[in-house]
């Protein structure tokens, strides 16, 4: 069904946009998830998952970050293998083998991360995928896609380049090209995060229509309110875990805010026996006290790829734990950075008990107190190569009394490293053992140790429990906790609200580049949060 | 894309890892001889007396393993060369440019410095002068790659082409010794080279390659810069989090590199050959290339590659006399050692993988 | 110096710049693809040693050019698949790989030529030429462009073909995919390590026609590293080119001027060494860079294997 003289063929064309009146109990499944589980070096992403995805109805998948939700997309699609389970297509056990074949069966999917050449134009990219030797079928595509968007509502230049397109509309392109393929199951992975609220509601106009015309959606993301305006059922997963399922009889019978609440108590379970529900023990901050960490207008430009900041500013006292909430790529890896000094600004002061570090090197901040745990541990964080007792002092190569006019001492290097994997309960075969090769929560140790030793005054942690799995993400909250009981101040970022909510003192939401608004965190701050969030005023 | 392709963790590995590392490099040396024997035989040659013929000459012979030892002095600063580079991830595939030009720059300087200055402290100055000439040629391309992000592949490649052509312009025009007809520099006086170790014909510029190489292998494992130009290497991403000036420490690796480069090409002129000719490139940088991967980067093990590629050489050429087997065999059968253990580091890495699954 | 702009002088030399610019262009355009494709194909210097040899070979004994065209097309490709192989589906280092067989055809080549003509040196009678009528007739453009043989005819259009495969066909959509976002191209349906496998190929037949060119046309002999950096060169027009086949045919006239002028310069007794003249195109290209140094366009993903769903 992916080869392109069947693509555009009008009697499969005519298939789903005729087959209207499907009422969804009486259809098959499509697709039926069986015990599926999937493990990654350090991570079980996904643990014995279950799933049925009917015609005709918009599943929502529902989860926090790091909840296997990609995963579970990947090995829809084709990407990746279950290691244990079965995955079945229409009844029938079926490996879902590459994306070709997860094409061929009709499954199509709208990446989180955009899957779109950005270089060519987006008739183009709706061609790609033909055989080789044949020429692309341009006229035909165009009648097509002329034919889909009149049902559907929406407007393509078919001959702009990707790369000027804003993301909603190439997430647009994307649904498109899984239609023009006849997929009778789309996938749309956290489609949302890049929208704006109009391009958001948009979306889920479209989303109606198409499962009006029989088609089964999967819609992943971490956003109850989508996720109760949205879904026809909504599967809630937690930790790699499917933890809940609310099927749509019960969904018609309850009113938006019965169905968020009711995935609230999935989702993070306010039962006893979740370990994840401890309540934040009021803290008591002199109100009085000078504030540690200063930061006025931070600007920062925006590029192709990504958000720039606009008039940052806020004050952190010691102790203090400040959260940052908002949706992922609005700009917070961007603020993290800027305040580390990786990301040059075009303006603004930030300053750590009076002294000023804008101007300074990233080196110069670090050594002034100022930390920054990146997200990326792999990526930045860490030298995978490496052994683990150097990726100790990656941010203080040269200094003593680990170099000695240069020249490295191993033995004060091994002792140093040695206490700090006993500290910080790094489960490390040996100091000598590359770090690429430990699991992300003692990489994250690894870390942790690295920007909490010696002469740390403020500490930016972004994202500092993503991927992780519940032991190592509570082992970093508490250790968060005790740096700000020493007095530090902490600036924590993260997308999970939940996180934020059981760490922070105060939490500021960021949106497009800039903060919307600060809320203290006492008793209604997760529904004000929540609000500025969704763009509404707290 | 990194220059860390072949496995550059540092840190003493395990004896079973170093066992497994034997294995690892002997194995596919073995098959790499017996795949080009396979070639020798096709031609008509018989491999063992080949491969015999060369280990005699070069390696056996009082006066091979002289040359043998001779031919190693250039190639061991090009190696340290390639070494910083590749460990900091830049490909300066430019040597032989640079190695030309820190020759010729040698053989004008040298000649002309002796009759002023006493002969030690001239031929230091030739070396600094040739040392200076090809940092200041490959400062284009650092320049490029640090603050444009222009790839260095094709800008060096392209200063090599200008560097051969640059030197042989010299040589012609410039520092042409007007009192013979061969197209050539002056030639330094044998009294006034490099002296030779002991009785032999070995040149003291193998003591000056050791040492250059030595120092390079200390830097890059030893001390702090070394770790930094790694950490540049291995994951640039990680260098600019951990702070370090990456744009500036690109124009030092290419200094660094081609710097030794240069003192390659002193090293041959003043310690061996005398003068340019017209036309001279042995292209030493290019065959050092797959010797620096054989030897994973390593200093240590680059001296024995180094020593392995001299024998070949040498007894290679004199192989192209007595048994009429061209010298370019030599590159076919390091090209097959190159490859064969890529395989087998490929393979090693996939049944680890497996093993671990 | 009247010699200099005579018509003879001025004919011979643009002559002599399109036999030079030729094997550069067919190189240039097969480096391209690869390039498109996101494999940085550093082992085309082997691809194209060993196209000559085995040209020259083709032809000497068959006695037909084409066939040695042919036959030195397949020897490109012979050393394109091992890359292939190699670097595009076990995923190892393009550059290790492709100067470990750049070396290994220019001893391996080297070596054969030793036992096979290295006592005959036997050379190839001159090429035919293919006149074009009337046009051939222009004075000094015309013996000079239009009197050529007929391959170069056939590498010139080769051009405008190439264009066409990239803006046109399915096959250049893909490519250009396969190197700017090769993960697109996968969940489009479309086997990466396949398509780059094509374009690696590719560039092996048209650098090993480049040889066999150089060999068999250019030169009439085949002797060791005859090619002198040539599929280097490929490489600098291919990277200079920025996906523009045209660019590529600019570039290789520019070179081969610059080689013919040596040559022709030579005959009209003119004494600066070649090596002044041989040094210019790459001033030209070194000034380029550093006035214009933008990043050169290379594609996203060149140089990077490959791996599905890679974290």
């Amino acid at each position: 069904m992916c080869c392109p003289s069947s693509l555009i063929s009008c009697s499969d064309a005519g298939r789903i946009m005729t087959n209207v009146s499907i009422s969804p109990a009486a259809t098959p499944d499509i697709v039926v998830l069986d015990r599926v589980t999937k493990r990654f070096p350090g991570i079980v992403a996904n643990d014995s998952v279950d799933l049925a995805i009917r015609p005709g109805e918009v599943h929502v998948l529902l989860g926090e970050n790091g909840a296997g939700k990609s995963t579970l997309i990947g090995m829809l699609s084709g990407l990746q293998q279950p290691d244990e389970g079965r995955i079945l297509v229409d009844g029938t056990p079926t490996p879902i083998t590459s994306p070709r074949h997860a094409l061929s069966l009709g499954i199509g999917t709208v990446f989180q991360h955009m899957m779109l050449v950005p270089t060519l134009t987006v008739a183009e990219n709706l061609l790609l995928g033909g055989s080789w030797w044949q020429r692309p079928k341009t006229e035909e595509l165009e009648a097509r896609v002329t034919e889909i968007s009149r049902t559907l509502g929406i407007t393509i230049n078919l001959h702009a380049r990707i790369s000027e397109l804003s993301l909603g509309e190439q997430q647009q392109v994307e649904i498109l090209r899984a239609l023009v393929r006849n997929s009778r199951l789309l996938i749309l992975d956290e489609s949302t995060s890049m929208l704006t609220p109009k391009g958001i509601d948009e979306l889920g106009a479209l989303m109606r229509r198409l499962v009006e015309q029989g088609l089964a959606i999967v819609f992943i993301t971490h956003k109850l309110k989508e996720a109760a305006a949205f879904g026809d059922r909504i599967s809630v997963l937690k930790l790699g875990r499917k933890v809940g399922e609310i099927p749509p009889e019960r969904f018609r019978a309850l009113g938006e805010d019965e169905i968020i609440s009711e995935i609230v108590e999935l989702m993070f379970g306010k039962r006893k026996d979740d370990p994840e529900a401890e309540e934040k023990a009021p803290r008591v901050l002199p109100a009085s006290a000078a504030p540690l960490l200063e930061v006025r207008d931070i600007e920062v430009p925006a590029t192709a790829n990504t958000p720039g900041l606009s008039a940052i500013s806020f004050d952190i006292r010691p102790g203090e734990l400040l959260g940052i909430a908002g949706i992922d790529g609005n700009g917070q890896k961007q603020l993290a950075e800027a305040l580390a000094g990786q990301l040059p600004t075009s303006g603004g002061t930030i300053a750590l008990e009076g002294k000023r570090l804008d101007g300074l090197s990233v080196g110069e901040r670090r050594e002034s107190g100022l930390r920054y745990l990146t997200d990326d541990r792999l990526g930045e964080g860490t030298v995978g190569s490496f052994p683990v007792s150097i990726n100790f002092f990656l941010k203080q190569v040269g200094a003593a009394p680990f170099w000695r006019s240069g020249i490295e001492q191993r033995a004060e290097i091994d002792k140093r490293a040695g206490e700090l994997v006993r500290e910080y309960d790094v489960r490390t075969p040996s100091l000598k053992t590359p770090v690429g090769r430990l699991s992300g929560g003692n990489i994250q140790k690894v870390l942790l140790a690295r920007e909490l030793a010696e002469g740390a005054k403020a500490v930016i942690f972004n994202k500092p429990t993503y991927g992780l799995d519940l032991a190592n993400t509570l082992a970093t909250r508490q250790r968060i906790r005790e740096i700000a009981a020493r007095g530090l101040a902490v600036l924590l970022i993260s997308t999970d609200l939940e996180e934020l909510l059981s760490m922070c003192d105060r939490i500021a939401v960021i949106s497009s580049g800039r903060l919307v608004g600060t809320v203290e965190n006492t008793g209604d701050a997760r529904t004000r949060v929540g609000r500025l969030m969704i763009g509404l005023a707290a | 894309m990194s220059a860390t392709a072949l496995d550059t963790s540092n840190g003493t590995p395990a004896r079973r890892d170093i066992q497994r590392r034997i294995i690892m490099t002997l194995g596919p040396i073995l098959a790499a001889l017996i795949i080009a024997g396979c070639i020798l035989l096709a031609v008509g040659v018989n491999p063992l007396t080949y491969y015999g013929f060369v280990l005699e000459r070069g390696l056996l012979s009082p006066l091979g393993v002289q040359q043998t030892l001779t031919r190693m002095a250039p190639l061991l600063f090009l190696a340290a060369g390639l070494i910083v580079a590749f460990r900091a991830g830049m490909w300066n595939l430019g040597g032989d440019g640079q190695f030309l030009l820190g020759a010729v720059t040698a053989a004008a300087s040298g000649p002309l410095l002796v009759q002023v200055l006493p002969a030690w402290l001239a031929l230091f100055c030739a070396f600094l002068l040739a040392t200076a000439i090809a940092m200041l040629w490959s400062l284009v391309p650092a320049l490029l790659r640090a603050y444009q992000g222009v790839n260095e592949i094709i800008t060096t490649l392209m200063m090599t082409f200008l560097g051969t052509s640059l030197a042989n312009v010299l040589v012609k025009l410039v520092f042409l010794d007007p009192s013979t007809t061969v197209p050539q520099t002056r030639t330094l006086p044998v009294e006034d080279r490099l002296p030779r170790l002991f009785d032999t014909t070995i040149t003291s510029g193998l003591l000056l390659g050791l040492a250059a190489i030595l120092i390079v292998h200390f830097v890059m494992t030893r001390t702090a810069f070394g770790l930094k130009l790694q950490i540049v290497g291995a994951n640039p991403r990680a260098a600019v989090h951990a702070g370090l000036g990456v744009p500036k420490l690109t124009i030092a690796v290419f200094a660094i590199s081609a710097g030794l480069a240069g003192l390659a090409g002193a090293v041959d002129i003043i310690g061996v050959q005398g003068n340019v000719r017209a036309d001279w490139n042995p292209a030493y940088a290019m065959a050092v290339i797959p010797v620096v991967f054989l030897a994973r980067m390593n200093g240590i093990a680059a001296i024995g590659f180094v020593f392995m590629l001299s024998v070949l050489s040498i007894g290679g050429e004199s192989a192209a006399r007595r048994l009429g087997v061209p010298h370019h065999f030599t590159l076919v059968l390091v090209s097959i050692v190159l490859i064969m253990l890529a395989l087998a580091e490929y393979i090693d890495h996939r049944y680890n993988q497996s093993r671990k699954a | 110096m009247t010699g200099l702009f005579s018509e003879v002088f001025l004919g011979a030399l643009l002559f002599g710049a399109v036999t030079a610019a030729i094997p550069l262009l067919l190189a240039g355009l097969g480096e391209q693809m690869s390039e498109k494709a996101g494999v940085l194909n550093i082992g085309i210097e082997g691809m194209m040693i060993f196209g000559a040899y085995l040209g020259f070979v083709g032809a000497f004994y068959s006695g037909s050019l084409w066939l040695g065209f042919l036959t030195g097309a397949l020897g490109g490709m012979v050393v394109a698949l091992l890359m292939a192989l190699l670097c595009v589906r076990l995923g190892l280092n393009q550059i290790v790989i492709g100067i470990g067989l750049t070396l290994g055809l220019e001893g391996l080549t080297a070596l054969l030529h030793h036992f096979q003509f290295s006592r005959s040196y036997p050379r190839l009678p001159a090429a035919d030429r293919t006149v074009i009528p009337f046009l051939a007739d222009i004075p000094i453009l015309g013996p000079a462009l239009f009197r050529q043989h007929l391959i170069v005819y056939m590498a010139i259009a080769l051009v405008f073909v190439m264009g066409y495969i990239y803006r046109r066909t399915q096959l250049g959509l893909n490519l250009q995919a396969a190197g700017d976002k090769p993960a697109a191209l996968d969940v489009a349906g479309i086997d990466v390590v396949r398509t780059r496998t094509i374009a690696v190929l590719t560039t092996g037949a048209l650098a090993g026609l480049g040889g066999a060119y150089l060999a068999n046309v250019g030169a009439g002999i085949f002797i060791p590293f005859i090619t002198n950096g040539a599929g280097f060169l490929g490489i600098v027009l291919a990277m200079l080119a920025r996906g523009r086949p045209v660019w590529v045919l600019f570039g290789a006239l520019l070179f081969g001027v610059c080689l013919s002028l040596t040559t022709a310069m030579q005959v009209a007794g003119i004494n600066i060494p070649t090596d002044v003249i041989q040094m210019l195109p790459f001033l030209a290209v070194m000034i380029m860079l550093v006035l214009f140094g933008r990043r050169a366009s290379l594609p996203a993903a060149l140089g990077i294997p490959y791996e599905r769903g890679a974290r």
